[in-house]
């Protein structure tokens, strides 16, 4: 296939930065004509994550977090300032967004197809990355034959086989019970661990976000910007239900009510 | 472990997912096929019924009886099927001629702003025109013969056509696109790869109805149009008027719901097929 393709999601990529940075925002900002009325979504957002980071961005709904993603992953120009992101971006939604005429194995082996892997290696490589998120066996279903989670674990597999750099996700899991979300966590935290991925993770629950990040930004609402980071010391992998885990998370979720109230 | 959390997990998802729709296929052909005979059946009832009310004379309005024994001989009849081939022929081409118009058209117009901006409403407003209006016309450009009747049948399914992949086009969820973009899809490969296939089922229902529309205008375009010396089945159905035939006319009618009903079913197939991969039926459905 054609280079551009490879150059996927780079399109920010011009001029030098800094090498340990993977991803970088600059005072950007964001704003949508909406019922006559300038809406402004972000607002001189600055951030950095490092290679291999795993980070976390929580905030109220309608904070921007989604439009921040957007724009990373290319979908969207934003008004001013920049995000980069240094090589490939896979993006994944809080909707599975799978190829419906698609089998399993077939959603992973487009992304794999697009990225331009030759066709005599698509088969073996989709079955690997499947059997990666535990989906041996379930090669040859449609998605409307799989669970919520399922599906999730299927544009997890897709997302890797686009061999991306940052993995950037919207909400990923904020449709699915608590024990499938559970199982996602352990096993987004076992790939990120494999793989060096970095990942910038997108949730508006405190606990998923302590639960997953080496750091979390605290979004503001209306216009979205970063209001608070913190990072988490906690050892891995931890537990949903610890009670340290609940202290910092009880910290973060007083931080978005005060947020709200204003 | 690995292997144990997975098996776990599939235990859970398994309860979780549907079944797939079981039983014997005959079974489920007979479930789709006796409404279709049981309404065959009322509809001879009735033919029956008003022949032997009296309300016409046998010569006007013949039973099934008489009708069927006509149809049989015409069978053994060369001219007879002869006529049946080439209106099956014109059908064929006119709508295969349809198909191919009408899916340029289509993308053409749902990829080109201004084109859609032009003639976006106007191939929804020819898809309500009947094409036989243009029939005249199509005579005095093209002379009777069959390029007149073959402008007439495009004109009439094209539009119909071009609809379903348009309205398909426009209806592709906004998010598959946004995924087409992010594995990085764009231009062609993604209509090759996202757009055309979410807008398949869509364009299925547009063929469905282009064909209906394509027979139509070939069976209105062939009692108007006496092409040549040729017996299509709708010049049968002209003369069989001429001569008070209405044992042959009710025979000649006969022929042609079949081959409409037969290939709409084919289309109905398609559609279901298409429709259940892109798990758009509901369940049980």
């Amino acid at each position: 296939m054609s280079s551009n393709i490879l150059q996927l999601g780079a399109g920010h990529a011009h001029g030098a930065d800094s090498e340990e940075h993977s991803l970088s925002v600059e005072r950007l900002s964001m704003a949508f004509p909406h019922d006559g009325r300038l809406l402004v979504a972000l607002e001189g957002v600055s951030l950095e994550v490092e290679q291999g980071e795993l980070v976390c961005i929580v905030g109220a709904s309608g904070s921007g977090k989604s439009t921040l993603l957007n724009i990373l992953a290319g979908l969207d120009e934003p008004t001013s300032g920049r995000g980069h992101v240094h090589g490939r971006v896979a993006l994944m939604f809080q909707e599975a967004a799978l190829l419906p005429w698609l089998t399993a194995a077939g959603n992973v082996e487009l992304a794999l197809e697009l990225r331009g892997v030759k066709r005599s290696e698509r088969r073996d490589m989709a079955r690997e990355l499947l059997n990666r998120v535990h989906l041996a066996g379930f090669e040859k279903r449609l998605p409307h034959e799989l669970s919520g989670g399922m599906k999730q674990r299927v544009a997890l597999a897709r997302a890797l086989a686009q061999d991306a750099d940052v993995l950037l996700m919207d909400e990923p899991f904020g449709a699915l019970d608590a024990i499938t979300r559970d199982r996602l966590h352990e096993e987004l935290e076992r790939i990120w661990t494999e793989t060096g991925l970095t990942i910038l993770f997108v949730t508006h629950n405190a606990r998923e976000a302590v639960r997953l990040g080496d750091r979390v930004l605290v979004f503001t609402s209306r216009p979205g910007r970063v209001g608070h980071e913190v990072k988490v010391d906690l050892p891995r992998p931890r537990s949903l239900d610890s009670p340290e885990l609940a202290v910092i998370a009880g910290r973060i979720t007083d931080r978005l009510k005060h947020e709200m109230t204003i | 472990m690995a292997t144990e959390l997975a098996a776990d997990l599939s235990s859970v998802d398994a309860v979780e997912t549907a079944p797939r729709p079981s039983g014997f296929p005959l079974r489920r052909v007979w479930a789709g096929l006796w409404p279709k005979l049981a309404a065959a059946a009322l509809l001879l009832a009735v033919w029956q019924a008003v022949v032997w009310s009296g309300w016409k004379p046998d010569y006007v309005l013949p039973g099934p009886g008489p009708v069927f024994k006509r149809l049989a001989q015409d069978f053994s009849n060369v001219n007879f099927d002869l006529g049946v081939a080439i209106t099956l022929r014109r059908a064929l081409i006119g709508y295969a001629t349809a198909v191919a118009i009408g899916s340029a058209l289509g993308i053409l117009v749902a990829r080109v702003a201004v084109l859609r901006k032009a003639i976006g409403s106007a191939i929804l407003g020819l898809q309500s025109m009947p094409s036989i209006a243009w029939f005249p016309l199509a005579i005095l450009l093209f002379g009777l013969n069959e390029t007149a009747i073959f402008f007439v049948v495009i004109l009439g399914a094209a539009p119909a056509i071009a609809g379903g992949l348009l309205s398909g086009v426009d209806h592709v969820q906004p998010i598959l696109v946004r995924v087409g973009h992010v594995m990085g899809a764009r231009g062609l490969n993604l209509y090759r790869y996202v757009i055309l296939p979410a807008a398949l089922p869509s364009f299925v229902g547009g063929l469905k109805q282009g064909w209906a529309f394509a027979w139509r205008s070939l069976m209105a375009g062939e009692i108007i149009g006496i092409v040549g010396h040729q017996v299509s089945l709708g010049q049968q159905i002209q003369f069989a008027r001429d001569f008070s035939d209405t044992e042959q006319l009710l025979a000649i009618i006969v022929v042609i719901f079949v081959i409409g009903v037969v290939i709409d079913s084919l289309f109905g197939v398609l559609d279901r097929g298409i429709r259940r991969r892109w798990g758009l039926l509901g369940e049980g459905a």
